[in-house]
This record gives structure tokens, sequence and C-alpha cells, in this order.
């Protein structure tokens, strides 16, 4: 009741300073999170981050994760997708699954408190599991068979009735404390699925369109202690809460469009959602997007931090957020091919 | 009306037989196949097969690349040959950057050890020498990705269904050896039939067509041959292994095993049959694979799909050098399992 008093009043600040929006393309304003006045929070980005070998370069740094050892773990399209491991101080360790079958187009990349690594790849339609030496030892999904013909392309939208095994440019993954396996699926499907923790399919929630439970590109998700699940609903430009059943909890629609959501480890957890300038370099929106949002995970606001930027500290389309430790985030970008380390300064530490 | 009845009385007993199979113990150890260097990875392992050392090779898919000619798409690499230990541990690649590895269907060791490669890309059977050098191709690879609707063999050449007389593959799936060394290969999803060739590679004679009556095939996945020289083809499609004798004459078929995705028969006096009911890529029901007489009698089964140890992930090939030792190369699992049966 409190957050929906809170909503209305941003809505009301808004009305009252016409003004802000004056310059704004009809675009742009649609774009801009709907929370007014949020306070900011102090923070740096670290410099010279990741030390790269000669002739390794990061394409689109479309995935990062930390293990917990404070390793980084960033995946980035390239020639070929490719998946690196850098130490806590951003030493270059070594590339994991060269020449991988089910690296074709990255998406994410997430690490589970098992230290396990996980990769959502896009294009082979597929999540793939790593041990922490670098082995694969479980997939999801397959990757499509090459066709024989490029002159008959495959139908383009969702599979009329997605099978349970199979993902249509699936986007993220996370698992609640028994295990179980949750996949955001995706571009196509419109839907979340959950897995027990051997890959057994158990339930599924969503397909396209507005209504609750509904999707409009699942993108990014994130699953609390409690097993709740966080859907960044990307084009409705809102957070859909669900609990570990996949049951339509709550809606967070103030944050702008959710590209990239992380819940940070533990007693206290915070909910971080990114309002990323878009992907189409549409310069009218770097006024109104980039900005990364930190949350209780009940959806009330407590601050915000970046702005849409080529800078250090300035965001160019976050596409990923870790989080493990809520004070020491790493952002990684689409546009400008790199990740950042944030440290934050939030009041009263 | 005939032949519907027939389909009837295959499902009833099939019913019935389902019921009574035993179940036959058996033991796996994952990962198997182990000590590969760091930038080695199976993918999809669509073959497996063992020599006469117990060496095994794996046939695995690794992602092909393209390129743009003109007007015309080509297709690059995509495949591996990996040599194992009959412990598991990683010896050596076989046939790197060769161009007929697209798309790993199947790899088998003839009786002196040399190596065939089956690649569903390429269209192309590959014989290395048991140290891994070239000897012999089948079929061609086709120059440039097909364009739609193109005929029944390679480049749009032959009938739909029937393809041309001669080694003119449209993703073929197995080869086998009769006891004189006659090559079989099936050759499957466009065409649907088998094609029978001389131990030098030179064309002696095709049969099958596309379809579900005697002789008929949809999608002969795997084949094997008897020491006698009887031909078993595992017609997917049609949920039954068609048996016929050397110069493809239809003997008889067994319907009540499933989907027969993969079959091997094992050598010795004894001889043994086995096929495994896959569990298509998309789902994670049947699984199962069944040990047979070569009459088709079912002595038991074992396994079921999954992702764990001792479940399987869509087994395309199965190895049955040794009947109570079998390798099983997994699709969507991406790994080998070593399966020690205690029938």
């Amino acid at each position: 009741m409190q957050r929906h008093r809170e909503i209305n009043l941003s809505v009301a600040v808004l009305l009252a300073i016409p003004m802000f929006g004056q310059d704004l393309t009809p675009a742009a304003l649609a774009a801009r999170a709907k929370a007014q006045n949020v306070p900011d929070i102090a923070y740096e980005s670290v410099p010279n981050l990741l030390k790269l070998p000669t002739n390794v370069y990061l394409g689109e740094g479309i995935g990062v994760a930390t293990n917990s050892k404070g390793h980084v773990f960033v995946y980035t399209r390239s020639q070929r997708t490719r998946l690196f491991e850098f130490d806590q101080r951003g030493t270059y360790i070594r590339e994991i699954g060269e020449g991988l079958y089910g690296f074709v187009f990255a998406h994410a990349v997430r690490v589970d408190p098992q230290d396990n690594i996980w990769a959502v790849d896009e294009g082979a339609n597929m999540v793939i599991e790593f041990n922490s030496e670098g082995r694969v030892v479980m997939t999801l999904g397959r990757r499509p068979e090459p066709s024989d013909a490029v002159a008959a392309p495959p139908p383009a939208g969702p599979a009329a009735n997605p099978g349970k095994y199979t993902f249509d440019r699936p986007t993220d993954v996370g698992w609640d404390a028994a295990g179980n396996i949750f996949v955001s699926d995706g571009y196509g499907n419109s839907r979340v699925v959950k897995y027990d923790k051997n890959g057994r399919f158990l339930t599924s929630v969503g397909s396209k369109g507005s209504a609750p439970g509904q999707f409009n590109l699942p993108h990014t998700m994130a699953v609390d202690a409690k097993g709740n699940v966080y859907v960044g609903d990307r084009s409705n430009r809102r957070i859909q809460v669900f609990d570990d059943d996949l049951t339509s909890k709550a809606i967070y629609d103030t944050v702008g469009a959710p590209w990239a959501v992380c819940v940070s480890s533990g007693p206290h957890q915070y909910l971080f959602s990114s309002n990323s300038y878009p992907d189409g370099n549409d310069s009218t929106m770097s006024t109104v997007t980039g900005e990364i949002y930190k949350m209780e995970l009940d959806g009330t606001i407590l601050g915000r931090f970046g702005k849409a930027g080529k800078q250090l500290g300035e965001f160019s389309g976050v596409h990923e957020i870790d989080c493990r430790n809520p004070d020491e985030i790493y952002v990684s970008e689409i546009q400008l091919w790199r990740v950042q380390k944030i440290m934050l300064h939030p009041k009263g530490k | 009306m005939q032949k519907f009845l027939n389909v009837s009385l295959w499902l009833l007993s099939g019913g019935l037989l389902f019921a009574q199979v035993p179940d036959i113990s058996f033991d796996s150890v994952v990962p198997f196949l182990r000590l590969l260097p760091a930038n080695i990875h199976l993918g999809e392992a669509a073959g497996v097969a063992t020599n006469s050392k117990g060496d095994i090779f794996v046939y695995t898919r690794t992602g092909e690349e393209a390129t743009m000619g003109g007007s015309r798409f080509f297709t690059h690499g995509g495949s591996r040959l990996l040599e194992f230990d009959p412990t598991g541990k990683y010896m050596q690649e076989m046939g790197a950057g060769i161009y007929g590895f697209m798309f790993a269907q199947t790899v088998r060791i003839d009786s002196e050890d040399n190596i065939w490669t089956v690649d569903r890309g390429a269209d192309v059977v590959i014989k290395f020498n048991p140290t891994g050098r070239f000897l012999m191709t089948l079929g061609r690879k086709p120059e440039a990705v097909n364009p739609a609707g193109s005929g029944g063999g390679r480049g749009g050449r032959g009938v739909p269904g029937q393809g041309v007389a001669g080694d003119n593959f449209n993703r073929p799936t197995d080869v086998a050896w009769d006891a004189a060394g006659n090559i079989f290969v099936s050759d499957a999803y466009t065409n649907a039939r088998i094609v029978k060739l001389d131990k030098l590679g030179k064309f002696i004679k095709t049969w099958g067509s596309k379809g579900s009556g005697q002789g008929q095939f949809d999608m002969p996945n795997s084949i094997a041959v008897d020491a006698q020289g009887n031909v078993y083809v595992a017609d997917l499609g049609n949920k039954r292994i068609e048996v016929f004798d050397n110069d493809g004459n239809f003997k008889t078929q067994f319907g009540d095993v499933g989907s027969p995705w993969a079959i091997c028969i094992s050598p010795g006096a004894h001889q043994y049959l086995y096929s495994s009911n896959s569990n298509p890529p998309d789902s994670m029901d049947n699984g199962e694979i069944y040990r047979m007489e070569l009459d088709g009698k079912i002595l038991g089964k074992f396994g079921t799909a999954g992702k764990l140890a001792k479940e399987f992930g869509t087994v395309n090939e199965i190895d049955c050098r040794t009947p109570n030792v079998l390798y099983a190369g997994e699709l969507t699992n991406w790994r080998v399992q070593k399966l020690t049966l205690h029938p």
C-alpha cells in the first residue's frame, strides 16, 4: 500500500514539472522511468579492470558474473562466442569452452552457489553448465541442427507449443535454494521454465502479452533466498515477481525497462535493475536511460546510480549485472565492449 | 486392411511384451572420458565405437563455420574425431580440419580396425586406416548449401526418397559390412534407402524408398549386419527393425522395441542385437535399451531418459563389441557412457 502511494506521488511530480520532458521525443518519454526524485547513490568505477592478453579482445560485453573467490567470468560475442575467466584483480586466467558446440551467440553467464558456471546462449538455444574446472557437466535445450537449405529459413516467431526441453532464444538462468533451475525463454517463447536440479521439467509460466504472468521479452532473471523469481519483462517495462512455483505475486513498473536484474546474496538481499541505454544507439534516449536502481526485494526504491555514456563510470547498454557483493557491482555493456566494476557508497556506510 | 491388422497385432503384442520385459541391472561411470585438453570439448556425442584393442573413438559435433562465396553459402568444420584409451583417457584427435567433417552422425570400426565416419552434413562416409590416415570416401560433400526443394541425391540429383544408383548420399546415417567386406550405407533423411557397395567402394545396388510398407523406410537411422550377412535396419519413423538378406530381400521385422535410434549386433559365436528406444531431444520419454536375440526375441531392457549417470539423453550410437560392456553416445547429454551389464 505504501508503495502504491509512492508511485502516485511520483506521477504527480512528473506532471508538476512539464519542463522536464519538453525536448524529449515520444520514444524517449516512454523510456524514462516513472520513478522520479530518486536519491543518487555515490559510486566510482575501478579503472583498468580487466587485463587481456595480446590478441584477445572482448566483443559485446553480454554477460558478467563472479564466483565465490571473486573470479570474474565474461561471456562475450567475438568471432566466435567466448567465455573468459579473470581473477579478482582482473588478471586473465583462461578461456573456458573454446570451440564449444553450444557457443553461438552469447546472452548471459551466471555462477551458482557451488561455483558452477552457467552460460546462456541465445544462438544455440542452450543453457550449459560447466563445473569450476571448466568442463561441461549438464546441458539444457538443444542447438538446432543445421538446415540443408538457406532458401527455407525456419518460420519466425514463437513455436505454437514450446517444448519442455527446447528453447527459442533463451536469455537467463537462476536457481532456488534447493537447486531447482529457472530459465527465462526468452525472445521467442515468452516464458519462464522451471526444472529440477537434474534438468527434469517441472513447470512453466508465460506467453506473449502484457497481462500479469505474460511477457514481452523476459530478458533477465534473478531468484532470491526464498525462491521468489524476479523476471525483467523488458518490453513491458516491468519486473514481474513469481513465487517458487511460478505463481504471479507482484509487479514493479517504475524503474524503466529492466535489461538486467540481479539479487544480491547475504542476509539482507537487494534487487538491482538497469534501465539500460537501448542498443539502437538512439541519442535521444541517452538523457532518460542508463541508470541502475537499487531496491528492496519488495520493490521499494532505495536509490539509483549511473547514466548513459562512454566514459568510465557511465553505462553503454548494461546487459548483465553481478551483485554478489551489493556494494561492488560488475556490469557488462553492449555498445562499449567492456566490463566495469562499480564501487557503491550508499549513505550510512 | 491386412497391413492395418498387422500393425494392430504389433501394438497389441508390443503392449503385452513391454510389461514382461525383464530389467537388466547395469553400472555406468560418469564422466568416463577424461583428460581432454582444455581446448577440446565433446559436443553432441553422435558416434562412438571401439577397435580390437579397446580404444574408444568418439565422433562429436563441435559447430560449423559458414562463409559467403558470391551467391553461394559454404560451410566448413563442425565435427571432431577423438581417440581414447580403454580406460577413457584422451589419446589423440584424428582428421582435424578434414574436408568431410561437417555434422557427425556415426563412427564404426571394421574387422581390420579401419575407422569409418558417417557425416550427415557433408554427405560423406570416410574410411581411415587404424592410425588415422585417409583411405577412401563414399559420396561427395556438396559444394555449397543446397537450395530448398532439391531432389534425392547430393545437389538435387536423383529421385526424392530413392536417390541415384550410386554413392550419392543425402544425409546418410550409418555404415556396416558383411563378412566379405561388402559395405552397406543407410541413406536416410531425404532418401530412405540402403546402398550396397563392394569392399572397394564399387556400387552394387540400392533398395528402399520412403514409406511404411515392407522394405520401405521412414528414417533408417542405424544399421547392423550379422555374421550371416543379414542386414538389420532401424526404421526409426516406423518404429520397427526391418531385416533383409544380403541382397536386400525383405525377411522379417520386429515392431515392439519403440523407436529404434541406434542398433548394434555383438560379435562372437552367440550374437545379440541391441536397440535403443531413445528419447527425442525435446522430451524425457522412453530412453531404454533392449537386448534381443537375432530373431527378435527380447531378453531384457535397461536405462531410461534423463541427465544423470545410467540415464540417457538421446542415444545415437551403441558399440557392443563386448556384449556386456556397451558404449552409448548421447546427443543431448554431450557424453559417452560405458555401461557394464549384469544380465
